[in-house]
């Protein structure tokens, strides 16, 4: 896969809070990465460690009560963190796209395919319906729908999960984008489906040079189609790097936690490990590093001061004191 | 579909015949008509010659059974009072207080959904408070009370509208409208915003809960994540949303608009079947007030069928075979 030097998108120290009565959930607390042109950057942690509020943050589309209180999103070089509503929505679905979560809920239920299709191409291209429409169909087509000029004129509830998943990816694909943000696209489908949508984005990302930010907490999905991996514990990135090396030789304890807790066939007999103890509330997360409670590793300093971001080899990032494999060989 | 128009007329049927039934048995119960149709100075020969031609004479059962017999040709009886059929009274009628529900009916759903957005979007503003606060104003204030307001405001001090009657009328495909003369619109202005407040009030309600309960949705979100403007975002996708509660309860609303008109036609001396039902009533006219009832349920069913249908339009989930009546 190619890879170009100038980072396509830089997401810089990004903090979003939700205000709310209960207290500021730092839902995503100075998150750093990048992806350049054709990478796929795999993100993971469990739920409510804050990848969707990630994704919507880069995209401007954060909930009431959450606001972007700190850091950049670098787009080509822009702060999309400072950029207006306009031009935000000249970006949206056009240079950045993204499929959400849950495939049943992302087609609005009462228009039909090829409206919410249309709508995609000519909010960005001044092309008549007739050629929006071809648009929509290549588009289908791309992602495996059969009689792609046939569903067009269907309506949502007439798609399984899967099929609309797909239809989905198809409007992300519409206008060509630089980045597409896909968060966990493939977790409600089955496992065939899965492989092949997988497969499918993989390709058309290499072909067309875009970049893919792949939200999961399936490992088994990241190693098989990420070339970087961001690990995330309670809106922090604890540890990133090439696939391979994160995988292999995983440093932050939560990372090895992780990877222990995904049944493989060399270790098949071997009893599962656990990672013991609950995600805590960001609402009560503890002093120093959040992940100390249910750590192996936490020793007295943990709970001073949460850990900053070292680089214990070139090219991967880690926020622990006690990482996972040095412990083991001492 | 052809199923459903079957079952459906067979229901509608079903449902006159026994309101029919009902009504005309009500009616008998409540007293005799020929003690206020006759005056008491009338000797005996001539009250009897009065209640041998109204058919009053006849047993219960066999007054109904000629009114039942009849009424399937069309034939709702004469009035008592008037001595005209009492169809063509109502239909003579029925035109004005069409228009004036109808018209009140556009006012309260453009004015309304428009509102109820506005206030379900920005929960929190000023506008969207002040908007829900005036719902609660139009939820309470009694229609003739308003009504009189209004007269008092725009006919009396400012005069800029007529205070009541019907106008200068225009014959459209034979039926008599106030819609399309200036003078008429004048006329329908104030009676059609008295009669509209109450269900603006309601829309606004409706929208407003729908808007923000759509607003939340992740195709909301998507639908802006694909880079529409918010105005497409909210004309479109929210909005498709919205109307179908919005369409349910206005159909409902609509019967009632229509049946009920009386109080607003009343204080606007607005000719339309409202003051002929209450007039009917008081003569114990039985044939007028069976008719007029046999006449809003057949609005009723009329209305009940569009909204199905529109339904059926607005969500695609909704197929009419399977739509329950
Ligand atoms: N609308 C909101 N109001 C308040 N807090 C929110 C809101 N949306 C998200 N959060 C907070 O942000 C945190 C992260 O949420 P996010 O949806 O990003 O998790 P996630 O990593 O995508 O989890 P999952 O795998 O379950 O999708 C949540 O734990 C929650 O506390
Ligand atoms: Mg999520």
């Amino acid at each position: 896969m190619a890879r170009v030097e100038v980072p396509l998108l830089r997401v810089e120290q990004l903090q979003t809070h939700f205000l709310t009565q209960a207290g500021v959930a730092r839902a995503v607390d100075g998150v750093t990465f990048e992806v350049a042109p054709g990478e796929v950057l795999g993100l993971v942690g469990e739920s409510g460690s804050g990848k969707s509020v990630t994704g919507f943050s880069i995209l401007g589309l954060v909930d009431e009560p959450g606001r972007i209180v700190g850091g950049r999103v670098l787009f080509e070089g822009e702060n999309l963190v400072a950029a207006g509503e306009a031009r935000l929505r000249q970006l949206r679905g056009n240079r950045i796209a993204m499929i959400f979560q849950d495939p049943m809920m992302t087609l609005n239920p009462v228009l039909r395919i090829d409206t919410q299709m249309i709508e995609a191409v000519r909010a960005h291209r001044r092309v008549d319906r007739a050629e929006a429409r071809r648009r929509a169909r290549d588009a289908l087509g791309r992602v495996g729908i059969p009689a792609p000029e046939e569903r067009l004129s269907a309506y949502p509830h007439q798609f399984s999960g899967g099929m609309r998943q797909r239809v989905a990816i198809a409007i992300a694909l519409l206008n060509e984008p630089r980045v597409i943000i896909a968060d966990e696209p493939t977790t409600a489908l089955d496992v065939t489906i899965q492989a092949q949508i997988l497969y499918e984005m993989q390709k058309l990302c290499g072909e067309t040079g875009t970049a893919l930010i792949w939200i999961t907490h399936d490992l088994a999905v990241v190693s098989g189609l990420a070339d970087r991996v961001c690990v995330m514990y309670a809106g922090r990135i604890v540890e990133s790097g090439p696939v391979d090396a994160v995988l292999d030789r995983p440093l932050h304890p939560y990372t090895a936690g992780l990877i222990g807790s995904v049944p493989s066939r060399n270790r098949r007999g071997a009893r599962l490990a656990q990672i013991p103890g609950m995600t805590p509330s960001l609402f009560a997360l503890p002093s120093g590093c959040a992940f100390r409670a249910r750590c192996p590793n936490a020793g007295e300093d943990c709970a001073r001061e949460a850990p900053p971001e070292s680089v214990p080899e070139v090219g991967r990032t880690l926020r622990c004191y006690h990482p996972w494999q040095a412990e083991r060989a001492s | 579909m052809l199923v459903y128009f079957i079952r459906r007329l067979g229901q509608a049927a079903l449902v006159l015949v026994v309101m029919a039934l009902l009504v005309f048995v009500g009616i008998y119960a409540i007293g005799n008509p020929v003690d206020v149709l006759i005056s008491p100075e009338a000797d005996l020969a001539e009250q009897q010659a009065t209640i041998e031609r109204l058919g009053l004479d006849k047993p219960l059962w066999e007054q109904l059974w000629l009114f039942l017999v009849n009424a399937l040709g069309g034939d709702l009886g004469r009035s008592f009072v008037h001595g005209e059929p009492a169809l063509q009274l109502i239909l003579e009628r029925l035109p004005a207080t069409l228009e004036l529900a109808l018209v009140a009916l556009v006012i309260a759903v453009t004015a309304g959904v428009f509102l109820g957005l506005w206030a379900g979007l920005k929960p929190d503003s000023l506008t969207g408070r002040s908007i829900m606060t005036g719902s609660i104003l139009g939820f309470s204030l009694p229609n003739f009370w308003l009504g009189l307001m209004l007269i008092l405001v725009f006919a009396v001090s400012l005069q800029w509208l007529p205070a009541g009657g019907r106008g200068d009328t225009v014959s459209l495909l034979g039926i008599r409208t106030s819609l399309f003369t200036l003078d008429g619109l004048s006329h329908l202005i104030l009676p059609a915003v008295t009669l509209a407040l109450y269900k603006t009030s309601l829309v606004i309600r409706l929208a407003r809960a729908g808007t923000r309960e759509v607003a939340l949705q992740d195709y909301v979100k998507f639908a802006r994540a694909k880079g529409l403007s918010s105005s497409r975002v909210i004309y479109v996708h929210v909005l498709k949303n919205i109307m179908i509660p919005v369409v349910t309860v206005i159909g409902l609303e609509l019967g009632s608009m229509i049946a009920f008109a009386v109080v607003t036609e009343t204080v606007f001396a607005w000719p339309g079947i409202g003051k002929l039902l209450i007039d009917s009533i008081v003569n114990l006219d039985r044939p007028v007030v069976v008719a007029y009832l046999m006449m809003t349920v057949f609005i009723f069913i009329l209305i009940n069928f569009a909204v199905d249908l529109l339904y059926s339009l607005l969500d695609p989930r909704v197929r009419l075979s399977e739509a329950k009546a």
